[in-house]
């Protein structure tokens, strides 16, 4: 099967491409950029004009809430939201229920997906036996499986050398290892950023002070068991600058945001929104500007949506009882490109940190569009304005902050492996 | 003006959910309204019939004798017909969620909720509910939410301070205790500001106060002997028992002696400096009998000004003052 992507603004930030030209696929596979390659036929072509076409995105976590929470969501719902968002290949969490911590789990949650013919998953096993932090899963076994990274999730270790002999284990097949830096006593019980909105609201803090504690203690077990690792979820502008000391020491050591807290601060709270409790938790303003200026300069690597689809009943709650999370496989996209507006910076540059920067970070070979490359594509619009409704929301998850708001981009059609997976109407 | 929830379109009281945020005349127009309800009590018949047919629903998720009794009766002065629900949070945990709760009561021609629940917030869920589902007719009264607010105390705190001291502008005010815990100060230090006080003070240890507790303008001090000098208002807080051993301190008898209320303390206020107290009290703890029992303290009379204070916010509520 031949497609040709006629007259798009073609943008590939691993390539260093932005330019309006033609994209051809032959087998599932990029072709040809620009000129048709010998005796090019389409079977089908799509027209680009208009319309930004870039690698399809790479989504750092997603929880798909496979399996075991399916009635808050499941396979079918959350990856047919990832392709109507762009996202063609993405890693989820391994806190599932049962915990991915058994190859078995992750056979079947890597078939099931396959079978869908949607996005790719990328299934991160436990770290840790049903991720209470007291025994080392069989890394092998579950690497052999389909895992590509090891990861808490955001439970915390709390016993401190449990997370040594995890990162020695982990270090020895050459595992990275994919952390949330929090220290499990400092954020006992809190909610809320500690700072001047929760102490106004009453609300139990979550300190700074927990997540530069927990980076300071990876960085010094970093040191001595040689491990890598991916520090999910930074928060602070503090527990950046920790990350950017143990980068220029050289360490292997990478870290991502949650797209959420580039956009909104503890002051978002407002009177009690239940769409605001994330964790880790959003910040001062001082933070998120922080965070925007990091990514922005490669401090931090890639952005993610951390997509938690939270049911009604957990969420319409008070504050302190509503689950923490935001549905954002649909959102990492328009609010990438917000971002990238609001800091001024080139289509390429914000793009980057959604598909090859992320690919790099998840260490798997996607985000880019050169020949030969499975043809993972998202054609989009770029400038047209899109309100985010619970209608507008594929996903089962209806739980964001940014309901009611005009988001830019606009998704037309999502290509995986060569294959139309989602067409707008 | 900034949105509000507590405010209807015409800037009236929609609902009592904090009072931060609640303009001056707002806060005025209470304490004034109070003021002849407290004569009623005196009065051999103490019913008024502001409420009369109406129902009041105490929705109690934490447990509270002494406020929901105050509630009630002011809510019965004003002959309202009063039920009271007690409804311990790990029920709703397992069952019925809050909200689910709000729209069976409601299903039962609810005109008014008093709200008290464990976690802050909470009552803003339910005017949020009720104003999504278009009914606007019914009322909350945050009684106490978390740490939030317990904005019907703070106000009887101001009714109780303009009793015995006038003009809010020249006083200098310190709140003594567990401020972390305690939605009872939050309260009191919105309301003190709003009425015109010019120095609020606050006296705890650093693991009892809120950080960044000094953006709620406040001036911070940890030795009790230099705040308490030249103050006209002592306000002091409860400690919770779970509170007095552990990481945030080290004992009761450690806390009274650097942070409870005696006499020689007493004596650096200003001599007609009064001595208030939200109840219970610990005596001993934060609060020396001699003290708690002596002239200077109005922690009874404060008890005395609540339920008029609470007749006065129900009746403002419904449009029905007097």
């Amino acid at each position: 099967m031949n497609i040709h992507i006629q007259g798009g603004r073609v943008v590939d930030p691993a390539q260093q491409m932005d330019q309006v030209a033609d994209v051809f696929i032959t087998d599932g596979k990029i072709a040809a950029i620009g000129k048709a390659p010998d005796g090019f036929k389409a079977d089908r072509t799509l027209d680009a004009r208009g319309c930004v076409v870039c690698p399809g995105l790479v989504d750092l976590s997603a929880r798909l809430r496979e399996p075991g929470n399916e009635y808050r969501a499941n396979l079918e719902s959350e990856m047919a939201a990832a392709v109507a968002g762009g996202v063609t290949s993405l890693a989820c969490p391994p806190d599932t229920e049962p915990v991915l911590d058994e190859p078995g789990l992750v056979e079947m949650l890597v078939h099931r997906a396959r079978t869908l013919n949607l996005a790719r998953v990328y299934p991160h096993g436990a770290l840790t036996v049903k991720l209470e932090g007291k025994a080392v899963t069989e890394m092998g076994e579950l690497a052999e499986a389909g895992c590509v990274a090891f990861s808490q999730a955001n439970q915390p270790v709390r016993d401190t050398l449990v997370l040594f002999r995890t990162l020695q284990y982990a270090a020895t097949f050459g595992h990275v290892v994919w952390l949330q830096p929090t220290d499990s006593f400092l954020s006992q019980k809190g909610v809320a950023h500690d700072g001047e909105v929760a102490s106004r609201l009453g609300l139990a803090g979550i300190p700074v002070l927990a997540e530069t504690v927990a980076i300071a203690t990876v960085v010094q077990l970093m040191r001595e068991s040689g491990a890598r690792v991916h520090l999910a979820r930074i928060s602070s502008a503090a527990g950046l600058a920790l990350v950017q000391q143990a980068r220029t020491e050289g360490l292997p050591i990478s870290c991502d945001v949650n797209v959420h807290h580039l956009h909104l601060s503890d002051m978002d709270i407002g009177f009690f929104n239940p769409h605001c409790r994330m964790n880790p938790p959003l910040r001062s303003q001082a933070d998120r500007d922080a965070l925007r200026r990091g990514l922005a300069n490669g401090q931090i690597d890639a952005v993610c949506s951390d997509h938690t689809p939270v049911d009604d009943d957990a969420k319409q709650l008070p504050f302190a009882e509503a689950e923490p999370g935001a549905t954002g496989l649909e959102l990492l996209l328009p609010l990438t490109l917000k971002w990238g507006q609001e800091m001024k910076l080139s289509l390429p540059q914000t793009l980057a940190r959604i598909t090859c920067d992320a690919a790099r970070v998840l260490g798997i070979d996607a985000g880019h569009l050169r020949v030969g490359a499975e043809a993972d594509v998202c054609i989009f619009e770029a400038d047209t304005m899109q309100r985010v409704t619970r209608d507008s929301l594929r996903s089962h998850g209806k739980n964001s902050p940014f309901l009611g708001y005009e988001v830019p981009g606009r998704v037309r059609t999502t290509l995986v492996s060569g294959q139309v997976v989602f067409q707008q109407a | 003006m900034a949105y509000n929830p507590q405010l209807n379109r015409n800037g009236e009281l929609q609902h009592l959910l904090t009072i931060e945020g609640l303009p001056r005349a707002v806060l005025t127009r209470i304490l004034d309204t109070a003021a002849p309800f407290t004569e009623v009590a005196e009065r051999e018949v103490k019913k008024l019939p502001l409420l009369r047919g109406k129902s009041v629903f105490n929705l109690f998720f934490e447990n509270s004798t002494r406020t929901r009794t105050t509630f009630e009766i002011a809510a019965k002065r004003l002959s309202a017909d009063v039920f009271n629900l007690n409804i311990s949070t790990s029920s709703t945990s397992k069952g019925e969620t809050l909200l689910d709760t709000v729209d069976n009561l409601c299903a039962m021609q609810a005109d008014m909720f008093v709200v008290r629940h464990a976690s802050s917030g909470a009552p803003y869920l339910i005017a949020q509910h009720l104003a999504a589902t278009g009914r606007d007719h019914i009322h909350v009264v945050n009684a106490g939410d978390g740490r939030h607010a317990h904005p019907t105390q703070g106000l009887l705190d101001m009714y109780t301070i303009r009793h015995y001291k006038g003009d809010f502008t020249k006083l200098t005010v310190a709140i003594v205790g567990d401020v972390l815990h305690s939605r009872v100060a939050r309260s009191q230090i919105h309301a003190l500001h709003t009425l015109g006080v010019p120095e609020v003070r606050v006296i705890a240890p650093k693991t009892l106060l809120p950080v960044e507790v000094s953006k709620m303008g406040v001036h911070v001090f940890h030795d009790m002997r230099e705040g308490l000098r030249g103050v006209d208002v002592i306000m002091m807080l409860r400690l919770q028992n779970e509170r007095m051993s552990g990481a945030l301190l080290p004992s009761s008898q450690e806390y009274f002696k650097y942070f409870g209320l005696t006499q020689e303390k007493l004596a650096l206020a200003k001599p007609d400096a009064i001595v208030m107290h939200p109840g219970p009290m610990n005596r001993g703890v934060e609060i020396d009998s001699a003290v708690a029992d002596g002239g200077q303290a109005v922690i009874l009379p404060q008890v005395t000004f609540g339920i008029a204070v609470r007749m006065a916010v129900m009746s403002l509520l419904t449009g029905q003052s007097a």
